[in-house]
């Protein structure tokens, strides 16, 4: 398990930020790019590695993998709906926009349907609250969704799917 | 009638690169700073009256005179771009659209505190941002507003952006440092205070997005004619993210003279509520502070018509008033649950809770419990004086003002909505099937009508 070049090359550049022996502040970062390196999740073995690239103990990065609710410690989908439901969200419909989307895959929340392709998370408040219900999908957000937005992201990230295989 | 400050170039074409920043009058404002002295700029800061924009409100030019200068010692500014008070969505749309004007608000303030490399630190989930930001720095840099020895003053600055990674804490200023340094987000008991020892150890200061944006306008026209925008305290202009039950979602800049009833029904602003509802409820500066039912929100309870500005919102403490917070401004329509919206906000405080003081870790998750009861059916009547008692007992027992914010939504809902949630209690099945609707919370113009 080791990066890439390129990626061995962001890690320098990313420590270059910081005053010399801090790089333990590069570890959100790093473990950011190794979850997208990875697969999309951060396995035993990609925090150890990780811990070796910034020589740090691997309980460093244990204890901050777990905190921060981005980093995923078990497997996901290859699309993966984080949608919001906090208040502002729930004013404006999310509860009917999770039901939908449990119903549309056939999964629960947290769960992941059996070809691998979607995962299902709820999460709480993402800063786009004017623009409710919302979910994040990878590195973007999708706003004002309805039944038939979710219809089409849906079909959407199947294409894609069938496209990038 | 309105005036924009930092919005005011929001609808040119391009404005989020360099060239069109540049040719409407972008970084004039760096220009005129770095001939001033830092003592000058830190100076017009003070004059302006500029109150930190992410929730506290302390005044920005005096948090700046706390930063201690040991010799020898490299300083830092850090930018505050972790917006996760629900309802706030106001530094997400300059970041994404004005990215030079918060550059522009970074090289000053750096400038005036003396730090040579700066930190803009985002939250995770706006992944997007970190490339408009980094591309904005690269133009600034290209075009000499950055880097070494800037416009020839010998003065060296930096500016990198380092996200977060899913964390509500992380926007509490010494958690933001930890989690800056590479750990868990975890706020440090104070003092020290960042001033003295921050980041690294170093003397910090640690300023929202929209505060340090501010900045150009203050240094463009100085200080006092910037005081002259607004009332009392409250100077200059805020930006409200509104949201919610309304017409019209979205960010405006408001200059703190307009009434909340101006600024909810007018189409200036939130155009109204949405579908022909009526008003229930609002929270006006970010799911913190206290909700409050229409009547009190639109009138403080002396009668007087209420204000969009820190001190008219606050009028009447909590008992009768709320707080401008971050300007994160949420309405509720009259077909909307204050007990079922009470409880998202229960949860959201449960996870976000970093786990490090006993009544904040043990009270939200708790408080989020008998909410749930009571929403779905299963509490008692004694469960409202328990919410009660746990939220008072999380409020200034913990390190950091999380447990406050945890504790307050859920006062102000029992303080103004107590008979909502004996409804709920007392009607189990029914409260399954059908919101309490308006009771007597109503403007009573809308009601009228």
């Amino acid at each position: 398990m080791t990066f890439s070049p390129d990626k061995l090359n962001k890690v320098q550049e990313i420590i270059a930020r910081y005053p010399e022996e801090r790089q333990k502040s590069a570890l959100l970062p790093v473990l950011h790019l190794a979850q997208e390196e990875f697969g999309g999740w951060l396995s035993v073995e990609a925090m150890d590695y990780v811990a070796s690239l910034l020589q740090l103990e691997p309980i460093e990065v244990y204890e901050v993998a777990t905190f921060y609710s981005m980093y995923n410690l078990k497997p996901v989908g290859k699309y993966v709906f984080e949608v919001c439901q906090t208040g502002p969200c729930m004013l404006r419909g999310s509860d009917d926009i999770i039901a939908y989307i449990q119903q549309k895959l056939g999964i629960n929340v947290g769960e992941t349907t059996p070809d691998g392709l979607f995962t299902l998370k709820v999460v709480e408040c993402l800063g786009a609250c004017g623009y409710a219900p919302m979910m994040q999908l990878g590195k973007f957000y999708r706003e004002h969704l309805t039944k038939e937005k979710i219809d089409a992201i849906i079909e959407e990230c199947i294409q894609n799917a069938a496209i990038n295989n | 009638m309105s005036v924009k400050l930092l919005l005011d170039k929001a609808n040119i074409e391009g404005i989020r690169y360099y060239d069109a920043w540049r040719k409407n009058g972008g970084y004039a404002a760096v220009e005129k700073a770095l001939k001033m002295t830092p003592e000058a700029i830190v100076d017009e800061v003070k004059k302006s009256g500029l109150r930190g924009r992410g929730g506290a409100g302390f005044p920005t030019g005096l948090k700046w005179s706390f930063i201690a200068k040991p010799e020898g010692v490299p300083r830092h500014l850090v930018c505050n771009a972790d917006e996760s008070e629900p309802g706030t969505f106001k530094d997400r749309y300059l970041m994404e659209f004005l990215p030079h004007l918060l550059i522009e608000g970074l090289i000053i303030s750096s400038f005036a505190l003396g730090s040579n490399v700066t930190y803009i630190y985002i939250r995770g989930e706006y992944a997007w941002i970190p490339d408009i930001l980094e591309q904005a720095i690269a133009e600034a840099k290209a075009a000499g507003w950055l880097g070494r020895n800037i416009l020839g003053t010998g003065f060296d600055c930096e500016i990198y952006v380092q996200r977060g990674a899913g964390a509500y804490i992380c926007g509490e200023e010494t958690a933001l440092i930890e989690s800056l340094e590479g750990k868990r987000g975890n706020p440090r008991i104070k003092p020290p205070f960042p001033a003295i020892k921050g980041v690294w150890d170093r003397p910090t200061v640690v300023n929202n997005v929209e505060t340090l944006t501010a900045v150009v306008p203050i240094i463009n026209m100085g200080g006092e004619e910037y005081a002259k925008i607004g009332v009392g305290k409250s100077t200059g202009t805020k930006l409200i993210s509104a949201c919610g039950n309304i017409n019209k979602p979205g960010v405006y800049e408001i200059d703190m003279t307009i009434s909340v009833e101006e600024f909810i029904y007018s189409d200036e602003y939130c155009g109204g509520i949405a579908n022909g509802k009526r008003l229930k409820a609002c929270i006006p500066g970010g799911s913190s502070v206290p909700i409050l039912p229409a009547n009190l929100l639109l009138k403080t309870a002396k009668g007087e018509t209420r204000m969009m500005n820190y001190e008219s919102l606050s009028d009447g403490g909590f008992a009768t008033g709320s707080m401008l917070g971050s300007g994160g401004f949420i309405v509720f329509d009259e077909d909307q649950c204050v007990v079922r919206h009470t409880l998202t906000l229960a949860r959201f405080y449960r996870h976000e809770s970093c786990g490090q003081c006993s009544p904040c870790r043990e009270g939200t998750g708790w408080m989020e419990k008998i909410l749930k009861n009571i929403e779905f059916g299963k509490g008692k009547l004694s469960d409202i004086d328990l919410l009660w008692d746990i939220q008072r007992r999380i409020e200034g027992n913990t390190i950091c003002p999380l447990g406050d914010a945890a504790a307050w939504p859920v006062a102000a809902a029992i303080r103004h909505f107590r008979d909502e949630f004996e409804w709920h209690v007392l009607n189990p099945q029914e409260s399954q099937v059908r919101n309490y609707g308006l009771a007597h919370y109503a403007d009573e113009r809308n009601v009228v009508a």
